[in-house]
Formats: C-alpha cells, structure tokens, sequence
C-alpha cells in the first residue's frame, strides 16, 4: 500500500471549463451565429484583431464568442492563433494614398480637395438608447436595403484622394516627408524590442497597442502630463490593397499579386511647430494607422508616436514607458496571473515580518541601531 | 484535448531552434539575460510562458517532464501546463522527481537532490533585479554592462538599517560567477543555496519580459550579504510537515485556530516519497 497523491487539480479545471460552458450557452434561448458577431459587432471585431495583431474576421468572430464577449480575452486568444502560423509570405508596403476610402474627415480645413466625406459614424447621432432596435426583424432589414441601396451613389467609396498633409507641405508649412528608407522593417514577433527603439518597432507596438491604454496615455498627454495636442489633417477609413511579390519577379512590382483588401483606419496630426527640432520652424506630423474602424485608437497612436519624439518627463513622453504598458495581452496576463497561487511568496514574507517585528518591538525609540550600521554594515563584494 | 493538428510541442520548428540558440548564448554567459522574440502561447502571459517556451524548445520525444506550481504537481496550474505540453508532444509526465529529466517549475526547488542530467526550467515574473530599485530597462541594461550594483547594496542597507535585516523574502537576489546580479525567480531563500556549484543546468524563461538566462552546472551562485549581516534562509523554528515528519524541507505554514500553525512539506513530491518510504519500513518490520 502506498499513499496516492491528490489529483483534484485535474478534476478542478475539468469542472471549471464546464461551469463555463454552461454560464456561456446554458441558459441561451437561440445560439450566437458567429456570422451575425461577424456582422453586427463589426467594431468589436476591428478592435480584436488589431489588438490580437491579425487580421482574421472569422476568428475574431469565434474569439469573441468563446470568450462571452471579453475583448482581452478574445485579443489573446487571436494572439495565441498566431504563434502557431507559419509565415509564407510578406506583403509589400502598402500605400494608404490609394486607399479606397468610406470616410474622410478634417479637421484643419473645412474646404478641401476630394471634400470631406462622414461615412459610417455614430460622431453627430445623439447617443439615445433606441428602444425599437429590440424588435429589429430581417424584414426591417429587407426594407432598409431596398430604400438605401438603389440610392447611394456608385462612388459612395473613392479611391486616391490627395492627403491634407500634402497640400501643407506645398505651402512649406509642413515638415518634409520622411525619407523612403529602403531597410528591413523591424519585427516585434521576431526580435525582443530595445530601447531607443527603432520607428519600425516603435510603430508596431502602437499598432498592436490595447485601445483604453493607449487613449488613457493619449488623453494624458493632451491634459497637461505633455506638449502633444493635435489638429486632425486628416482622418480616413478605407481598404487598402494587399499584394504580395511575384515569387519569380520579387522585384517588379508590376507583378505583384494581389491577395485582397483590408479595412484600416488611417490618421495624420499636424502638431505646433514649437515641436519641430531644429531649422526653420514647420508644423510637424503624428502618424497612427490600425487595423478596422477604430478611430479612437488611430488618433490616439497619432498622438503617442508624436510625444514620444517629445523630450520632457511626463509618461506619454518616454518611450519605454508607453511601448512596455499598452500590449492588452502582456498587462492582463501580468495582472491576471496575481490569482495564482503565491503560497510560497507569502510565506517567505511571513518569515520576514516576523523577524522584522521582533525588530521593532525589541527597539528602544533612541536606538542606535541606524549608527551601528553605517559604522559597521562594511560591504563584501561578492 | 487538440481539435487540430499543431506542430510537435506547440511551436514551429523555427521558432524552438531560436528559443534554443538564445538559451546556448545564456549558457555561455551565466546570469546574462539574453533577448529573445517570446511567442503567444495557450495560457495566460505571466502565468508562466517563458518557461513553457524552453521547456517546449526542448523537449524530445524520450523526455520525461515534470511540472510544479509552489512544489505541488496537483496546483491547478502546474496541471494546466503539464496537459499542454502532454497535448502537444505526447510525452511522458510524471510527479516523481527522480524520473524527470526537465522540471519546470513555478518558484521551488525540489527539496530532492537532483542529479547532473536534470534541467530545471524556472519560470520567471520579474527577470531583473534591479527593476526594484530603477524601473528603466535601458538604465538597467547600462548598470549590468558596468556592473555597478551598488543601488542594489544600498537598498539592502537601507532594509538593515529600518527593519534590522534585509528584509527581501523571495526572488533574493544573487550573484552569478562573480559578474551578473541576477533574480533567481521567486523561490524562497531557502532554495538559492542549492544553485552553489550545482551539477544541474538551471534555465530561467520570462516569457512576457522576453528574456532567458541560466546557472550552467558548476557555477559560483551567492546570494547578496553583508560581512554583518549574512544571507538567511527562512527559519521555521524547529517545525516539521505535519504529514511526512520533515524537518528537512521548505515548509508551508497553514494557520490554525488559536492562533498556531500547522506546517506541511512545500514540495509535495518529497513528502509523498518519504511517506511512501515509511510505509515500506513499517511493512518490512511487520
């Protein structure tokens, strides 16, 4: 005879995955169709795969209906995905320019060329709980359809329309373009970042950012814990062409083939040109670019990746501080894993304090405790 | 269990070459925490992915793996991993220390002897040492390229001179073949001796700070002190495991009515080996 060990750990998180699985669906009267999350949570989805750093509508979808609807959780399950991905090909660069675009707004101009373009948003519908909504039937649909369609015009999307910035800079107003730089981009899944890091990782980690962290950071900034307050050049949201080079002619891009498009919200700031470095004083630019309609997160980078060229001491402002806090599956893993057990922790504290108790307790309120220690805390170096 | 299909321990072949060419730089540089592009793995981030990541980087089809969370294979988290590496590999687990031949681990040691052909894979929170002491990775990296420790030292002075003893519990820090300071991952005090020219490779793996280094075997590991006041192991008082009679493990206090505590043996392995052993001697003699 022999003792056995306990093996409740296994039955525990056996039963807790069918505790959830009856919270999710038990009680469930029709089962979510992951093509009506698809669908209907549209900016749901955007956000998680631009969180989870993949553009995968479908999973998305079934992400966000595995996890009842957390959006860290469904980001990370995405993230997870994509670990196990192997990566066949890289797309070329993309060009936002020729952006076929469903809106466009400025702030800085209220005439421009190409015109400003609403697009789907809720920014000037007042935010009234719509009570008939929970009657919405297929038929409502039917008939919106036939009302709305045969109405909006062909070009109700536009392609190529010249960038605010661009009118700026041909006024000498504008900080020139960035150089073309012809090297490697480089790869945050790849390689571990280092700080200064390069704008490549810099922008990627802002890309992949959580949302809530990365607006708390922006809004930071704008309130006074740093200098950046923009104006809106421009605000798109469009699809953008995917291609990926011809395997036997990777460099004509005339042979490029083309593998789809993807959904990108896409944000110039145009900053005070008491930001600008050195030289004759110009307005300087903020870039931010996401994946799907989330245009929160897009001004948000814009602002970011524009105070992190800002030298000063507020958060929003250092590098290393904003790009190591705003990845939604690294703080919520760190924070989460405190339900862990820290049985082995605590008691090395306990031990502590017991001693340090004793410390206190046994020391007269003139001690010279502190004085024995300098004259005699000699260091070994080790 | 899979619904699909994934690689051989979870990750591509690529990616389990990198994590091991960082691990051999890790090696070859004791106490040095070598970058590396961790990857998104099944279980949460900071619940122990650095140490999933070696571990699944290294295991063979003829390892043997044994996983503890606080020294009990039955925590629900050591389960949770242990499934995932037995999901996509395959291999044999087991709970018995003497049969592993890679251990990962949540914050112990075995309290068993381990033999030269034993890896142990630590998972590890918080890599840096310093970070206590200067939130800044880049000034960390610069204070580690110098070698200058001394905010280190004077924290501990500091302690000494308001608590009257160093006052840090776990994850104390030590000091790796005379060069790097380096966080052994938050095992109690009691474990940091049993690094001291160990035969063992010990790998630490911190998957969301994206690090990786190691303790090679036969390596000079000393925990900081002062000529004064010397580096202290957790005293439990003369206490033994209420279950196994020990009094030669880490023990876990549980409170008790009254005020009292009941003490148990951390590592759940050992205690069961020598419950098991007793038993065997009882039966003999009858």
């Amino acid at each position: 005879m022999a003792y056995v060990t306990v093996t409740g750990g296994q039955t525990a998180i056996q039963e807790a995955e069918k505790y959830v699985k009856y919270m999710r669906i038990g009680q469930a009267e029709t089962i979510l169709d992951l093509n009506a999350v698809q669908g209907q949570l549209r900016l749901l989805i955007d956000k998680v795969m631009s969180e989870g750093g993949l553009y995968a509508p479908d999973e998305a979808a079934l992400a966000l209906k595995q996890s009842e609807g957390d959006v860290m959780e469904a980001a990370f399950l995405l993230r997870a995905y994509r670990s196990t991905l192997p990566r066949t090909h890289v797309t070329s660069t993309i060009e936002p320019d020729d952006m076929r675009v469903i809106r466009r707004i400025s702030s800085s101009f209220r005439e421009l060329p190409g015109g400003q373009m609403l697009g789907p948003t809720v920014d000037y519908t007042h935010r009234l709980l719509r009570f008939s909504l929970r009657k919405e039937s297929t038929s409502d649909v039917q008939e919106f359809l036939e009302q709305y369609l045969p109405n909006i015009a062909p070009a109700h999307t536009v392609t190529s329309m010249p960038k605010v910035v661009e009118l700026l800079r041909e006024q000498g107003m504008m900080e020139a373009k960035l150089a073309d730089v012809d090297e490697e981009p480089f790869d945050i899944t790849r390689e571990r970042i280092s700080y200064p890091a390069p704008r490549s990782a810099r922008m990627q980690m802002l890309a992949r950012g959580e949302t809530g962290a990365m607006c708390a950071l922006a809004y930071s900034s704008m309130r006074g814990y740093g200098i950046v307050h923009p104006t809106i050049g421009e605000l798109r949201v469009g699809y953008v062409s995917m291609y990926v080079p011809h395997p036997f002619a990777p460099e004509d891009p005339d042979r490029a083939l083309y593998i789809g498009e993807m959904l990108v919200t896409e944000v110039e700031s145009i900053n005070n040109f008491k930001q600008s470095n050195e030289g004759k004083p110009v307005m300087v630019l903020g870039y931010g670019l996401t994946i799907g309609q989330n245009e929160l997160k897009a001004i948000s980078m814009a602002i970011l990746e524009r105070s992190l060229d800002t030298v000063g001491t507020s958060p929003a402002q250092d590098e290393e501080f904003v790009l190591t806090h705003i990845d939604c599956v690294e703080s919520s893993g760190f924070v989460s894993h405190l339900k862990m057990p820290h049985y082995v922790t605590f008691q090395s504290e306990i031990d502590r304090i017991s001693q340090s108790q004793a410390h206190y307790d046994s020391k007269d309120k003139t001690s010279s405790i502190a004085k024995d220690a300098v004259t005699e805390g000699a260091m070994e170096h080790v | 269990m899979f619904e699909q299909n994934y690689n051989f321990a979870f990750l591509d072949e690529a990616s389990k070459r990198e994590i091991r060419r960082a691990t051999l730089k890790a090696i070859a540089i004791p106490g040095y925490q070598v970058p590396f592009a961790s990857r998104e793995l099944p279980i949460g981030r900071g619940w122990g992915t650095g140490g999933l990541q070696l571990t699944l980087s290294l295991v063979g089809k003829e390892d043997v793996l044994k996983v503890i969370d606080q020294g009990s294979d039955d925590s629900v988290n050591a389960v949770s991993i242990r499934r995932l590496v037995e999901d996509t590999t395959g291999i044999r687990t087991t709970e018995s220390t003497e049969e592993a031949s890679i251990i990962q681990t949540r914050h112990r040691t075995p309290d068993h002897p381990l033999r030269n052909d034993q890896i142990m894979v630590y998972q590890v929170p918080k890599p840096e040492p310093l970070r206590d002491v200067e939130p800044s990775e880049t000034a960390t990296a610069r204070m580690h390229g110098e070698m200058d420790y001394s905010p280190m030292w004077l924290a501990l002075y500091e302690n000494i001179v308001k608590y009257g003893n160093m006052a840090r519990g776990a994850d104390y820090p030590v000091m790796i073949n005379k060069r790097y300071l380096m966080a052994p991952s938050p095992i109690p005090r009691w474990d940091n001796p049993k690094f001291h020219y160990a035969g063992f490779l010990s790998l630490f793996g911190a998957g969301r700070e994206k690090k990786i280094y190691a303790i090679p075997p036969f390596t000079h590991v000393e925990s900081l002190h002062f000529d004064d006041y010397p580096f202290e192991i957790e005293n439990f008082d003369g206490a033994s495991c209420i279950d196994c009679g020990s009094a030669n493990g880490f023990l876990q206090v549980i409170p008790a009515k009254g005020g009292t505590w009941i003490h148990r043996c951390s590592d759940t392995a050992f205690c069961l080996a020598r419950r098991n052993a007793s038993l065997k001697n009882a039966e003999v003699q009858a």
